[in-house]
Order: C-alpha cells, then structure tokens, then sequence
C-alpha cells in the first residue's frame, strides 16, 4: 500500500505541511509545519479563528491544492505525487464534499446533482443510486427542482446526498452550516452524522461553531498557521 | 460519451437562463449576414450564368454595322447549320401623343436559336413561351414600353411609317442586356415589317446580326471558313466569350458583398469573443466544482466544448434561416432590375456560412475555454482563485488566423488577403485609439455633474477598454450606414447641382446630312435656336502602329475593350468648351495637313497610346491612318457631344456621316419634338432626364439591397453591446443593488445607466459622423471629381442616431439587472 509510517487504520495524514503564497506583500505563510492523522471512520473537526488556514488545511488534505512542503497522504496514495488528473481521479473514488454555499450545479436538477459523483467514477446505475439517497435524505419528492427552486436547507441536503452517494472514504465539509440558520442547520448537521454513521464514512469538518465542533470524536487546533491542540472529545 | 451526456443534459437549461443568447445570437448573426449576401451573390450569379448561356439567343453571333452578306448565310448552310437574322437600333415611337424610346429589334423567322422568348397577353399577366416570331403586321412589346405609351394588347404603334399592332407583352428575350435591364425597353418586330418603317438610312446605327447554331464541330468548321473573309467590323461571339464576361461581373459583385458582410462577422467574433469570456468565467465555479468531485480536465473541457458546439450548431440554424428570409426580401427589392427571374438558390452559401462560423467560434472562443480548463479546484473553497489568463500572444494569434482563414475563403486571392488583413489591422488599431481617446476624455468630465451623471460616466471609463470597443462596433455599423444614407443622395445632388442650368437635357441623334436645314427650321419655328450639327462617322480600329489590335498587348484590360469596340469619330475646327488640352496642340482652324487625331486621355492611357503614335482605321471599307496631335481631358458631364476621338478638318471627307445634335428643351416644348420625329422618323431623340431618372432609380435599389446587408451590422454592433452589459451584469446588479440600499432611488440609477450609454452612443455618432464625412468627401474628390459640400444634417442624423440605438439597446440589456430588488442582490453577494 505505502511506506507511510502511520498505521493500516490511518487514512488521512498530513506530514509537515507547510503552505506558502506570494501576494503583493511578499511571500506569506499560511500553514507552517502541520502534521497529523486521521483514522478510518473518524469524525475530526479543525476549528480556528477566522484565518487560522483551516480552508488551506482542507483543500490541501483534499487534494484541491499542494503543499509548498511536506505530505500529503489520502487513502493511502501520496498526492505529492499526482497531476492534477491524478488527484481528480483519487477525489472521484475516495472523498465527497460538503460545501459553506453548497456549489449545486444550477443547470442540473436535485437528482442529476447527486448523479454527478456516481457517474465520474463511472458506478453502474447512477440515476437509481442517486434516488435512493435523496430519497434517505428525505427529497424523493424534489429529485427534479432545479437549485434556484431549492430553500438553502433542502441544497444542503442536496449536496450532502451528493457527497456520499460515492460512500467516500473521506467526507470534507467547509463550515456545512455556514449559510443556514440555527435550526436548518442542526438538522442538516444531524443528517450528516448519521449518515456518517451508517456509511462508516471518514469526516473531516471546518468550523468555528464549537457547538458542531462538540459533535465530533476529535478536534484539531489551528492558530497563525500552526497546530495548536489535538483532542480526542469523545472516548 | 460521458461528457456528451452532461453536456445535453445541461443545455436545454443553459439556454432557458438566457445567459448564453448573446453568444448564440453573435453565433446566428454572423451566419445571416453571409448566408444573405452568399445566397443573393448566389441566386444572382447563377442567374447570369443562365442568361448568359442564352445571351447571344445562338451558338456563335456574327454582328456587322452593314447588313449581312448572303455569302454568309450560305457558307452556313452548307455546314447544316441553322441561322436566324437579326436588326437592332434605338428609335422613337408613337401611341397617339405619347412617345418613348425603344430599342426595334427586327428578327426572323427561327429567332432564337437558344432560349426562348417569353411572352404574355396582357400586361404583369401570367407569361408563356412564345410561339415563333410576331406575324407581319404585329409586334411584341416590352411592359415597361407598352406603360410609358399607354398601351393594351390589341393597340397599334406607329414605328416610323408603318402603324403595328401590339399582339402581346414581351417579358423575355434571351439577348436582352444581362444584369440590369436595358434602358430603352424592346420592341420585337418581324424583320420583314422594317423596311416599310422608312427607319433605316444609309449611316443609320443598325447593328446587323447573323445567329448561327447547330453541332459544336460543324460550327467551328464554318467559322474557320469565314474566318478570313470577315471585314473587321464583324464582332464574333461565342457562348464561352459571354459567359465568361457575365460571370466575371457577378464574381466581382459577390466580393464586393462578401466583403461588407465581413464587417458584420467581424463585429460578431467580437461579440462572440466578449460573450465567450463571460461563457467560460460563469462556468469557472461549476469546472471547479467538477474538478473537487473528481472530473478530470479532458472532462471539463470537453463539456464546454461540446455545448459551444451546440450552440454554434443552433446558431448557424437559426442564422441560415433569417439569412433566407432576408435574401427573399432582397430579391423582391431588385427583381425589377434583373431582366429575368432569379433562379432559386442553393443550399451551398450555408455551407460556407456555418464553415465560417465554426472558424468563428474556435478563433474567438477557444482562448476563454483553454482558460476554463485550467480553473484550480481550489476555487470552490476561494471563490477569488482564478486560472491564469491565456496568453494575449496565444489569443492575438487564434482569432488572427480565424479571421485570415475567413477572409480568404471569402476573397480567396493572397495578395489581397494581406492588404485587406493590413488595412483592417490599421483601421481597428486606429479606431481603438480614437475610441480610448473618446471615452478617457469622457471620463474627464465627470467632475463637475450630477450623481447619476457622474455614476454613468465613471462606468464607462472604469471599463475602458471595452467601451472603447463598443465604440468602434457601433461606431463602424453607423458609418456604412451613414455613408449610404445620406452620401449617396449627397453625391447625387452634387452631381447633378454641377450640371449647368443650360446643359442640354436632349439628344438627337441619327440626323442624315441632308436633313439638318428642315431639322434647324423646326427647331426655330418652335422658338428653340438651331443646334450644332456634330458629324459621327463609325469606324473600327485596326492598327496601332502598324501592329493589329488583336495582338497587341494592352496597359490595361479595359485598352482591348477601347480598342474593340465601334468608334464614333467625329471631326471640329475649334476645341469644344467641354474639352482641354492636356497633352501637345489643337490644330489650327485652317488646318489642311494629313490626318490628325485627337485622344481623350483615359482612352489613350488605356490604349498604350501617345502623341505622334499612328492609329488605322476601316470606315465603310475605306482605310484611314491618323497621328495622334494631341491628349483631352473631357468633362463627361457638361452632357455635351463629346467624343474619345476628334478627328482634324477634312480628315472625313467622303465618309458616310450622320450627325448629332444636343438640346436644352422645356416641357412646354415638347411638341416640337413630336413634330421632328414625325417629319424625321428615322431621327432619334433621347431624353437625358428620363435616363437620369432611371439611373437615380437603379442606384437607390441597389444601395437599398446594399443597406439591408450592412443592417447586420447594426444588429452586429448590437450583439457587441449586449456582450459586453452582459460580462458587467452581476457587477452592475450588485451596484445598482448598493447605490439603492444607500438609498439611491431606482429612477437615479436608471438616468446614470443611461448616461452611460447616451455618452457612448454619442462617442460612436461622433466616429461614424467623421468617418462618413471623411470617406464621403475622398468619394467625392477622388473617384467622382465633384466638391464636396458639408452636410450638418449627416452630424445629426450620426449623433441622434448613435445615442437612441445605444440608449435603447443598452436599456433592454441592462434592464432586468436594475429591476432585480436589492436585498436579493446583498444577501447572495
């Protein structure tokens, strides 16, 4: 599989990160130094102030970027080395997205949305498996609304049908309830756990609501950067 | 395949938002300015060609100034061919009061070899193929001559001394003049029925034909054997030699076209490049989105190109339909000024269209879409990420080599290809700085107005660039429809103000020596001063110093035609007022020395020809051999006699010569001239004003047709705007939306918006005002010799038209952006 050196169980690891860009100013260095792993089936939220580097953290661990200098290492693969083909490949098997603003394709109905997935990684009976679980996230009766036609809640759901239709290895979600108010976005939230749950899926949550945060099994630290805290919540 | 599907499947959608219409109509507006032009150039072209297979009404044509010898007729007969015989010549006629020119055409029986005559029997009634010729007695007139006399079916005509009965409407013949119809309309007439008409004298201008056709060997045999026996006035032509000549006519005419349809397509890939760029930017979240979820780039690009195809596709559907629609109504404007009905067109100009369109698309959008392949993943985390922006070197050389691929298929020659690609080049970069220009010194005036003043005119120089581009877009679509507008009328009045207030409005030609004293006489009586009589000897060229004309090389291609063609040589004591000297000496008014020839200088530059050289020529089968004296330039307008060649006194001595004579004429004078055609029937008079009328009339049609074509232009200028309000939509939303939430009332919005356009709007008027004028006054100078006096109410019509187009389209663009409630706009932002 790899020569990396965390366990079999791990499937996420960052290995001294650091993530430099050059703006007007000069050079900047938004993430310094990270390391750590993420256990199969483990649900982690990385919480920091606002520019702490959390997005940069998830879309390096996504493979949405690249480090200026470390590791990256997702379901075993080392994205260090992949083109940009090679990362998209590794996406459409093992990892699903939630998004802050959801990002639905507004061409495409609810049910092509969640089609999308399944058919870039080239599943057998993507429209049958789309319906499905919108049907588990309780839209059958909205497969075919465009997202215009959609409340913010029920794009949420949408796109959380959307991330596991693939059942990913890992599940990235960039503050999920962001753009929802207190009580849609609890019960997207619940969704999204349980689902986690049934799935087995590995969650990896960006947030600064520490009340979501409180959800998870582990809560990863950022400040300036840096990795500042890394605990387990729940035994 | 996976691509294909995505693709179809968001289509239908994509269109429904509307945000692809201006790329679409950019896509269908370039393909119906050329499928308009191409199917018009097409139907014509075509048309000619058919007519000109027709033309000669035979399989070769032998026309003489002298009657045809029997000798000829026979030679052709033993080859088994079959001939027919033919007398043309212009004369006047007569329905009771009512005169008009017409062309006799006296013809015998088998008339015509090829094609057909078309006939009706009343006037615009359903026509059908004649039968034979007009019995004696009768004849087949022209519509347009049976209107100007008043005729029906069954009337009589009186054609010099015979009275002939008008048996039926002529609609077609296959020897009418090709393209536009000939000036004086035709009266067919049995050949037998011309002598009993007095109209044929000694020195009368009757051209002589003998038709001849059959198999394509035996006719080569007989010309072969007649060959050397012509005289060289005999003219012998062909069906290669005419269609070839008709279809270079309608090559020319098709260039000419395809090349103002250019201009359209020009300012749509301008369209299509601008809308092309907002396309790929909207698309930029959903590519990354795709990326982040897996989709490799081959994917995404390919998606976006399958839907750009589409829409091309759609495009070039709807584009070749209104391309056909606009052609028909085309056809109808000039179907009067074709002789015959146009063929219907073929289905090739849409296959060039949609070529060109394609070409289009790839040129102009590909940049946008090889930019859109590369959008980071990153982007659905940072909406700010964008890919790197395509290389101006890589953008600069795609739409180059589309719009040097277009121009080539539509003018297909190098060497002009790069003088046009040079010159367009030129006149954009040129144009785009005026624009810059226009729209900083615009921006400069913002200071001291008012808040929606200031707002829209902050717009346009916030967005510089593309302002100055719809500047020129508009800017360039006024001028051509400008310069047709009103310089044309312009150039007409000029003309016709340079015609003196004395300039004879009158012809009569055809006057037998003996009849200028009766001539004179009633000239007098009609309270008219007798005119001078100018001799008119015909001739044809044969040597130029000493070499034949057949084989000379020419200066120019025109130089064989001059060469050619019949000449009317004429002889003066004295230089006439309308001719200078600009080259060696006139004779003296004694002069008695050998033959001396005077040249108009086009024809002599034409004809390699100059003072001292030795030109021959056959008059009523005696040589004459003449020294070139001397070089005139001849003001064609003074609408005086003038001739190319002046011969010195004496020069015609012994010739057969009739003379001309030209007239100022009142209305109320007319009668006099009825009185001359009835005591000199062979004598015809020609109505200067009627041809001009005629002319004005041909010219207004045909730039009519013209203007339809550069309407697309317009309607390009349009698409130009609407890109570009378009690729600004969400950032004007989104300010309009601000400006209200301050508390900015929508009406105040509305006025800056339209600030904004009116000021652009202005700025094109003022390009395409100066830019007319400019082209107008180099048309005036250069090519027709006239001054060219200033017209304010072209600045008007410039200005008022560029700000109300601008103002309305802008407006209908903009709309629905400023419409949109603000807290909308705020909470999505």
């Amino acid at each position: 599989m790899s020569n990396h050196s965390a366990n079999d169980n791990t499937v996420l690891a960052a290995e001294n990160v650091t993530k430099q860009v050059i703006s007007p100013e000069g050079s900047l260095t938004i993430l310094s130094d990270v390391s750590f792993s993420v256990n199969k089936g483990e649900s982690v939220a990385i919480v920091g102030a606002s520019g702490a580097g959390k997005s940069t953290l998830l879309a390096l661990l996504a493979g949405l970027d690249l480090p200026t200098e470390g590791r990256i290492w997702l379901n075993g693969v080392n994205l260090n080395d992949l083109d940009e083909d090679g990362r998209a490949d590794v996406r459409a098997t093992s990892v699903g997205f939630v998004f802050q603003s959801f990002h639905l394709v507004p061409s495409l109905n609810a049910l092509e949305n969640v089609m999308l997935p399944l058919e870039l990684s080239g599943r057998e009976r993507p429209r049958q498996a789309a319906s499905e679980i919108l049907k588990q996230v309780g839209l059958a009766d909205r497969w075919s609304h465009y997202p215009a036609q959609l409340s913010g809640g029920e794009k949420q759901r949408v796109a959380i049908a959307r991330a596991f239709a693939t059942e990913p290895a890992v599940l990235f979600a960039d503050e999920p309830t962001g753009n929802l108010d207190s009580r849609t976005g609890d019960r997207v939230m619940d969704l999204m756990f349980e689902l986690n749950k049934t799935s087995s899926t590995t969650l990896v949550l960006v947030t600064h609501d520490q009340a979501l945060a409180a959800r998870c099994e582990r809560e990863i630290g950022l400040d300036a950067g840096r990795l500042v805290s890394d605990n387990k919540l729940i035994a | 395949m996976k691509a294909l599907t995505y693709a179809i499947r968001g289509f239908g959608r994509e269109l429904r938002t509307g945000e692809v219409l201006v790329l679409l109509a950019a896509v269908a507006l370039a393909v119906a300015a050329l499928t308009a032009v191409g199917f018009l150039t097409d139907r014509i072209g075509r048309g000619v060609a058919r007519q000109a297979n027709e033309v000669l009404a035979a399989d070769l044509r032998l026309r003489s100034p002298d009657p045809v010898p029997g000798e000829w007729r026979d030679a052709a007969l033993e080859y088994a061919l079959q001939t027919a015989e033919t007398q043309t010549f212009p004369s006047v006629v007569f329905a009771g009061d009512l005169s008009a020119l017409a062309t006799i055409k006296g013809v015998s029986d088998n008339y015509p070899l090829r094609g057909s005559v078309r006939v009706s029997d009343r006037l615009f009634g359903e026509q059908h193929v004649a039968d034979g010729i007009p019995s004696r007695g009768e004849v087949w007139a022209d519509g347009a001559l049976m209107a100007r006399l008043g005729l029906r079916v069954g009337d009589y005509v009186t054609v010099g001394e015979s009275d002939l009965r008008v048996d039926a409407v002529l609609t077609y013949r296959p020897d009418q003049s090709i393209g536009f119809a000939s000036l004086a309309p035709s009266l067919l007439v049995n050949l037998l029925d011309l002598p009993g008409t007095a109209l044929i004298n000694e020195g009368s201008r009757v051209g002589y034909a003998l038709l001849v056709a059959g198999d394509e060997s035996a006719i080569d045999e007989f010309y072969a054997a007649v060959e050397d026996e012509l005289p060289q006035s005999v003219r012998v032509r062909n069906q290669e030699d005419s269609s070839q000549r008709a279809t270079n006519a309608a090559d020319r005419a098709q260039r000419f076209l395809s090349l103002t349809a250019v201009i359209s397509l020009l300012l749509s890939a301008v369209a299509i490049a601008m809308s092309a760029r907002r396309f790929a930017h909207r698309r930029m979240d959903t590519v990354a989105l795709m990326k982040s979820l897996g989709a490799r780039q081959r994917f995404v690009i390919s998606v976006s190109c399958v839907q750009i195809v589409m829409l091309g596709v759609l495009g070039i559907l709807i584009g070749s339909a209104v391309g056909y629609a606009v052609e028909n109504g085309l056809t109808v404007i000039l179907a009067d000024l074709f002789a015959s009905e146009l063929p219907g067109a073929s289905l090739r100009p849409v296959g060039l269209a949609s070529g060109s369109a394609l070409i289009l698309l790839v040129g102009f959008a590909l940049p946008s879409l090889i930019q859109l392949r590369n959008t980071p993943s990153l982007r659905v985390l940072r909406h700010d990420e964008m890919p790197p922006p395509p290389s101006r070197m890589f953008v600069a050389g795609t739409s180059l080599v589309a719009v040097a691929l277009l121009l080539y298929l539509t003018i297909g020659d190098a060497l002009m290809l790069v003088i046009v690609l040079g010159g367009m080049l030129v006149i954009s970069a040129a144009l785009y700085g005026v624009g810059r220009l226009l729209v900083s010194a615009m921006g400069r005036s913002r200071g001291g107005v008012g808040i929606a003043w200031r707002y829209g005119l902050a717009n346009i120089s916030r967005r510089g660039r593309d302002s100055a581009v719809q500047v020129v877009a508009f800017g360039l679509g006024l001028t051509v429809l400008l310069l047709l507008t009103f310089v044309r009328t312009d150039l007409l009045e000029g003309w016709q103000r340079t015609l003196d207030e004395d300039a004879p409005n009158h012809f009569v030609i055809n006057i037998q020596s003996h009849e200028r004293g009766s001539i004179a006489e009633i000239f007098q009586s009609g309270g008219i001063a007798a005119p001078r009589f100018v001799p008119l000897v015909r001739a044809r060229m044969t040597e130029i110093n000493g070499e034949s004309i057949k084989t000379r090389e020419y200066p120019e291609e025109n130089g064989r035609w001059m060469a050619n063609r019949e000449q009317n040589l004429s002889w003066a004591e004295s230089l006439s007022s309308s001719n200078e000297i600009i080259e060696g000496t006139w004779w003296p008014p004694d002069y008695d020395g050998e033959p001396l020839v005077s040249l108009e200088e086009e024809a002599a530059m034409e004809l390699g020809v100059g003072l001292g050289d030795k030109l021959n020529f056959l008059a009523a089968g005696q040589e004459i051999s003449l020294i070139v004296s001397s070089i005139r330039h001849v003001n064609w307008d003074s609408f005086q006699p003038n001739f190319f060649m002046v011969l010195s006194p004496g020069a015609l001595d012994g010739f057969p010569t009739t003379f001309v004579a030209s007239l100022k004429i009142e209305e109320q004078q007319n009668n006099v001239l009825l009185r001359l055609v009835r005591a000199h029937p062979s004598v015809s008079v020609i109505d200067l004003e009627v041809i001009l009328e005629q002319v004005k009339g041909i010219i207004d049609k045909a730039s009519l047709a013209v203007q339809v074509v550069f309407a697309f232009t317009i309607a390009a200028g349009v698409a130009v705007l609407f890109a570009a309000v378009q690729s600004t939509i969400d950032e004007r939303r989104f300010e309009s939306a601000l400006l209200r939430a301050l508390g900015v009332r929508r009406r105040t919005v509305l006025a800056g918006v339209l600030t904004e356009f009116a000021a652009l709007g202005f700025a094109a008027g003022l390009l395409a005002s100066a830019g007319a004028s400019i082209l107008a006054a180099v048309i005036a100078v250069q090519l027709f010799d006239l001054d060219y006096s200033f017209n304010p109410m072209l600045w008007v019509g410039g200005l008022a038209g560029g700000v109300v187009l601008v103002c309305v389209s802008g407006f209908v663009a903009v709309r629905g952006a400023i419409n949109v409630p603000p807290i909308d706009v705020l909470r999505a932002a």
